[in-house]
């Protein structure tokens, strides 16, 4: 007996799919901000689940960066601007 | 980021109370420690907290015979901070919306820097009508509550610049010679990053 040859296509799904608008909100880790805190802000500002928000904090904390918004120009320094009255070190990326 | 420790201190911080509240008690060193910090973090942001009435005049003379346009430039320009602050604290408090950019980052600050200032002095002065200077009760709504988290955050990020506190920071503050001025400063911050920490978990 024999195996056919797996000929596996690669679902074309299965890539990511490209934004129209790849600007993206970068938050950076800091040796001050809380992690109570950060989780807080991203749940106030974002209106994301504590477990989305907490894990976002942790991508920040342990990897020193997350993106957490994408969408316009406009809206990503929106978001910035929102991040900095909290005290977060927040930075608009365009995400090539 | 960092983690509050758990103290076993006697000290409570902030709990929540009925209807979405919170509320501390603070004694007199406390509410003072508190009041100078925030005061100290408006002043470094923009005007005085405490200084509403302050008189307009004082600045350079009106345009007089010079050229209009010229004071107008000057004026605008004035007006227009394109590059971050020197002082690495108000550096860390306004910081750069790009990175590697600074035509961008410039462009950000100059039509966000004065409403990002205005909100931390707002914060700073909701602090100081809200604590009694001799300290005692303080009961917040909700929405002050997270105007006071914002605040004790940014007394908390101007600490830190100053005092060089990195997350091995608890470390370090062990080692530290109980002469030091600094020590009695990392003791503040401490305190702080537990009262801030409760604030947070009243509000949730």
């Amino acid at each position: 007996m024999s195996v056919a040859p797996a000929e596996v296509e690669r679902p074309e799904a299965a890539q990511e799919a490209v934004p129209d608008t790849p600007w993206v909100t970068i938050v950076w880790n800091d040796p001050v901000n809380l992690m109570s805190y950060v989780t807080y802000v991203f749940q106030q500002v974002f209106g994301y689940s504590r477990r989305k928000a907490e894990k976002l904090m942790l991508d920040v904390h342990h990897k020193g960066r997350a993106v957490v918004s994408s969408g316009t120009r406009e809206s990503m320094e929106r978001d910035v601007a929102v991040l900095h009255g909290y005290g977060l070190w927040a930075t608009v990326s365009h995400d090539k | 980021m960092t983690a509050a420790e758990e103290t076993g201190d006697v000290v409570q911080g902030f709990r929540r109370v009925r209807r979405g509240g919170v509320t501390a008690r603070f004694d007199h060193t406390q509410a003072g420690i508190i009041r100078a910090l925030v005061s100290q973090v408006a002043e470094l942001v923009g005007e005085p907290a405490e200084a509403p009435g302050a008189p307009q005049g004082g600045g350079p003379g009106p345009a007089g015979p010079g050229n209009p346009l010229a004071d107008l430039a000057d004026l605008l320009d004035s007006r227009a901070p394109a590059g971050p602050p020197e002082d690495p604290a108000l550096a860390r408090l306004l910081p750069d919306a790009y990175r590697g950019d600074t035509e961008a980052a410039g462009e950000f600050r100059r039509f966000t820097e004065q409403d990002l200032r205005s909100g931390k002095v707002a914060a700073a002065q909701t602090v100081l009508a809200t604590l009694p200077e001799d300290g005692g009760k303080v009961s917040l709504s909700a929405e002050d509550g997270q105007v006071w988290l914002r605040a004790l955050n940014d007394v908390r990020l101007t600490l830190g610049v100053r005092l060089s506190i990195t997350e091995d920071f608890a470390e370090r503050a062990v080692d530290l010679d109980p002469a030091d001025p600094r020590s009695a400063y990392l003791a503040i911050y401490d305190w702080l990053t537990f009262l801030q920490e409760t604030l947070v978990r009243a509000l949730c």
